[in-house]
């Protein structure tokens, strides 16, 4: 038997499944706990039970919000030395120099300008000059500093100079975490350098967090193959996602649309994941999510990681419903619905209370919402489906009706039809899509370089960027034979009349 | 004259943005170099063009090459200053207001980083009212001032001065040539040239309007009532078509990405599409197949609900934008000036049909 287990920790649930191929054959809910490996021991435990054996489990796949989460709420952030090398290029603005205060105090003051970095077309600007960096590495030892960043100009496109210092410091001190940029982003130097600092601030709660995850599947004495999932959608190992924590950010979204589309087997739609608090409707286009191309601020940093284009509105099973206003949200009793919510007894009037006395969920107890008259559930059906077909309009690419997937435990909000929907679909397993999207998921490999055309064709460079990504995505663990290229991207370099060209590759393929 | 503010910068970067027509530059990486001298306390100031005397000496300074390489390889901050001090030593002259050169897109903040470091008053003016992708597309040029004698420098403070040229249009070949070399971006000064020159050539009053456009847009995006509707009081726009974009070609000719957007409407343009030719800037302007706007007129894509600029780079599919028409200012619409920036100047057989209205600055 070969079965694989997903699991999304989120902020408030740890939810998990357990497939084979692509049936489900068990599936579990448990609270988020503080020490996160223990809510993951109990939904393995659950999946488990008593009649699936640890050993027939291939492999664990877990999503998680912990680092986004860590970042935005500035806990277990380290000081950073965040180096730069640029000179004499790079003066103008020096590192960390945009970041909200509150978060540059969490990595610190220890930024520095190296000479050295390379030009788009791979010449040096100046040389490495080693004599600075044993400057550096001086003060991070006398400061105790335990993180380093390393940013280099043209680092996607050659990457020769992060290469030589992160060797140089390793050298010099060996028990730094040291995190390269071009491992970690593209061109735009200081996005990249910003998301290369926060990798290196997150080092030791990433060691913590995936020995953790680690911990609970030896406690069950599960010894698959651990994957964690990327913000893409695809996997990386567990020993990658310790170094590369940042490149977790935003999974749990990308999941749960992935989910989505496994669940219906639609490749192309819009889904709408609707939690306890928020909705985020997104976009599949090809079985991926669609990505947004503006830049992404994290926690108020700016990065340029692959994120998904999602539209985030207030309306949950918990939002707070208004009548007086006909209004609902953005506000919500959260996981306090339990206690709150009108049909568990309490006091408070939800989105969740209009759907059960409509008759369309059945949640709690609904003799408990007869105080609701006939105008206030209208008037809230009317605001749900007004603010989700909102949504739709927003994220939609044309004026034709789109197939709808509804997922996410307030999915049981939505009644009648939905404008702008060519169907709905509400799959069985809406409850745990994004645990089924960490369990399908793939493993990718991306390229994103500037090519000078000068001595090789166009498509010679296309060439060159695919078989590198293929090559990355074997190196991730996929079975050559399933790989296909799922984004091809040329972007000439406007205002220069030489032959430059950026290509960006990005392919995917299954884990043997 | 005024002095650049935190607010002024800001609202600067977002009104240049919008003035860049698609191309130009992000202002983001200007706005944060600038933003370091007012943290140190240094004043920039700002005069009006009326207030230059005839006598003085005047010089424009900007950033040349590819906006892919500036986000990239950050600049040393410096460089159009050591061109400019260049050209001084080559002309005997001292200069002593620096003038911006192309008001849209990043070009609009790099006067005032130079204005920074050498203390030198910054001229409410400029020589394009928006971005054009080559130097010879300004009213210096246009109106008889010449390009040469110009300097160029990239990060090493190489120097390349070019004394004289034959045409704007070859200086722009052999500039762009160096500034390829010096890895893909260099800071230029150019031209110098006296107060009644730069009176007679310049587009008055743009980085004030630049400043009363991206304020016009904060506020409104704080107040929460429509910044496409604050751009269009500002600049005397007008809404050409809204929608959402369901194609993006891009393809490379001459080393400028050229290419066309494609917007399916929405709202009152439902059923209608939008096409726009676009050259590093957004240039064409057809509803189904009518041309109903062209260069040198402001063809503006952006953001229909926040009304931030949508780049021709960052154009892509899905997007629900609105492409706002904003009258050229009156000295890029004379004969003369259609001839180097009308639709024929960039291979488009096309007449200008001006959209009414009055540029913003000059109402």
């Amino acid at each position: 038997m070969s079965l694989r287990i997903g699991i999304d920790v989120g902020g408030t649930n740890t939810d998990g499944v357990l497939m084979q191929g692509r049936d489900v054959i068990a599936w579990a809910k448990h609270g988020t706990t503080r020490e996160v490996s223990l809510g993951i021991q109990a939904v393995l435990r659950d999946l488990l039970g008593d009649s699936v054996s640890p050993s027939d489990v291939d492999a664990v796949m877990i999503g998680t919000t912990h680092f986004t989460n860590a970042v935005v709420q500035r806990r277990d952030l380290v000081s950073t030395g965040v180096v730069r090398i640029c000179l004499p290029a790079g003066e103008a603005i020096p590192p960390l120099y945009d970041w909200p205060a509150d978060m540059q105090a969490c990595v610190g003051n220890h930024r520095f300008m190296v000479h050295g970095g390379h030009e788009f077309d791979g010449r040096e600007i100046a040389p490495l000059d080693e004599r600075e960096l044993g400057e550096i590495a001086d003060y991070l030892e006398a400061n105790d500093i335990q993180s380093l960043a390393i940013t280099s100009v043209f680092a996607p496109v050659t990457p020769e100079h992060e290469e030589r210092a992160a060797d140089y410091f390793h050298k010099r001190l060996p028990q730094l975490d040291i995190t390269e940029s071009h491992q970690i982003g593209r061109i735009s130097l200081l996005e990249r350098e910003n998301a290369t600092a926060l990798n290196a601030s997150l080092a030791p709660l990433a060691k913590r967090t995936i020995s953790g995850f680690k911990h609970a599947l030896e406690t069950l004495n599960i010894s698959a193959n651990l994957y964690i999932t990327q913000n893409d959608g695809t996997l990386m190992s567990a020993d990658y996602a310790e170094r590369y924590p940042v490149l977790t950010f935003s999974s749990g979204p990308t999941n749960s649309m992935r989910g989505a589309a496994a669940l219906t087997g639609l490749k192309d739609g819009i889904v709408i994941d609707i939690g306890g608090t928020t909705t985020d409707i997104g976009m599949l286009v090809n079985g991926f999510p669609r990505e947004a191309s503006f830049v992404i601020d994290i926690g108020g940093v700016r990065t340029n990681f692959r994120m998904p284009d999602l539209v985030s509105i207030g309306l949950g099973g918990g939002s707070i419903v208004r009548d007086s206003d006909q209004r609902i949200g953005p506000d919500s009793v959260g996981y306090e619905i339990r206690e709150k919510a009108l049909v568990f007894g309490g006091e408070t009037l939800t989105a969740t209370d209009i759907a059960v006395a409509g008759g369309w969920a059945d949640v709690g107890d609904r003799t408990l919402t007869s105080g609701i008259d006939a105008e206030t559930l209208q008037h809230g059906q009317q605001t749900i489906n007004d603010i989700i077909t909102h949504g739709i309009d927003t994220i939609r690419t044309s004026a034709d009706a789109v197939p709808v997937i509804l997922v996410g435990g307030g999915s049981i909000l939505v009644h009648g039809d939905l404008e702008g929907a060519a169907n709905v679909h509400r799959p069985e397993h809406y409850l745990v899509a994004n645990a089924i999207g960490a369990a399908i998921a793939q493993v990718s490999g991306e390229v994103d370089h500037v090519f000078s055309l000068e001595g090789i064709t166009r498509q010679e460079a296309l060439l060159a960027a695919e078989n590198e990504a293929r090559a990355k995505t074997i190196q991730a663990g996929a079975n050559p034979e399933t790989i296909e290229v799922v984004e091809i991207e040329e972007i000439p370099l406007p205002y220069l009349p030489s032959s430059a060209i950026r290509i960006r590759v990005k392919t995917v393929g299954d884990l043997h | 004259m005024w002095t650049i503010d935190y607010e002024d910068l800001e609202n600067i970067a977002v009104g240049a943005g919008i003035l860049g027509t698609g191309g130009g530059g992000n202002p983001y990486l200007g706005k944060l170099m600038t933003r370091r001298y007012l943290d140190e306390g240094v004043r920039i100031q700002v005069v009006t063009a009326d207030s230059v005397p005839d006598d003085a000496t005047c010089a424009s300074v900007g950033g040349m090459g590819a906006p892919t390489v500036s986000i990239e390889k950050i600049q040393r901050g410096d460089e159009p200053l050591v061109a400019l001090r260049a050209l001084e030593q080559y002309t005997g002259k001292r200069v002593d207001y620096l003038v911006p050169w192309e008001i849209g897109g990043t070009n609009s903040m790099r006067p005032l980083v130079q204005a920074a470091k050498s203390g030198l008053p910054v001229v409410d003016a400029d020589a394009m009212g928006r971005a054009f992708p080559e130097l010879q597309m300004c009213t210096y040029s246009i109106y008889g001032v010449p390009g040469t004698p110009a300097a160029i420098s990239d990060v090493r403070g190489d120097i390349a001065l070019f004394p004289i040229a034959s045409s704007d249009k070859l200086l722009e070949r052999y500039a762009r040539a160096v500034t390829i070399e010096m890895g893909g971006h260099a800071g230029i000064a150019s031209p110098i040239m006296s107060g009644a020159d730069m009176k007679r050539t310049v587009i008055p009053g743009t980085m004030t309007f630049a400043r009363d456009l991206g304020a016009a847009v904060r506020a409104a995006r704080e107040q929460l009532t429509d910044p496409v509707q604050a751009v269009l009081d500002v600049c005397d726009g007008q809404t050409l078509f809204a929608g959402k974009i369901t194609s993006v070609e891009r393809r490379m000719a001459k080393g400028f990405s050229r290419g066309e957007v494609v917007i399916e409407g929405l709202g009152d343009d439902r059923g209608e599409t939008m096409s726009i030719d676009f050259q590093n800037e957004n240039l064409i302007a057809r509803r189904g197949d009518a041309v109903i706007a062209t260069v040198p007129d402001l063809i503006c894509i952006v953001d229909s609900t926040t009304a931030e600029p949508v780049t021709t780079d960052v154009l892509r599919y899905g997007l629900r934008v609105t492409v706002v028409g904003i009258p050229a200012p009156r000295l890029l619409k004379s004969t003369a000036a259609l001839d180097v920036v009308g639709p024929g100047a960039f291979g488009y057989d096309v007449a200008f049909q001006p959209l009414a209205g009055v540029y913003g600055s000059e109402r």
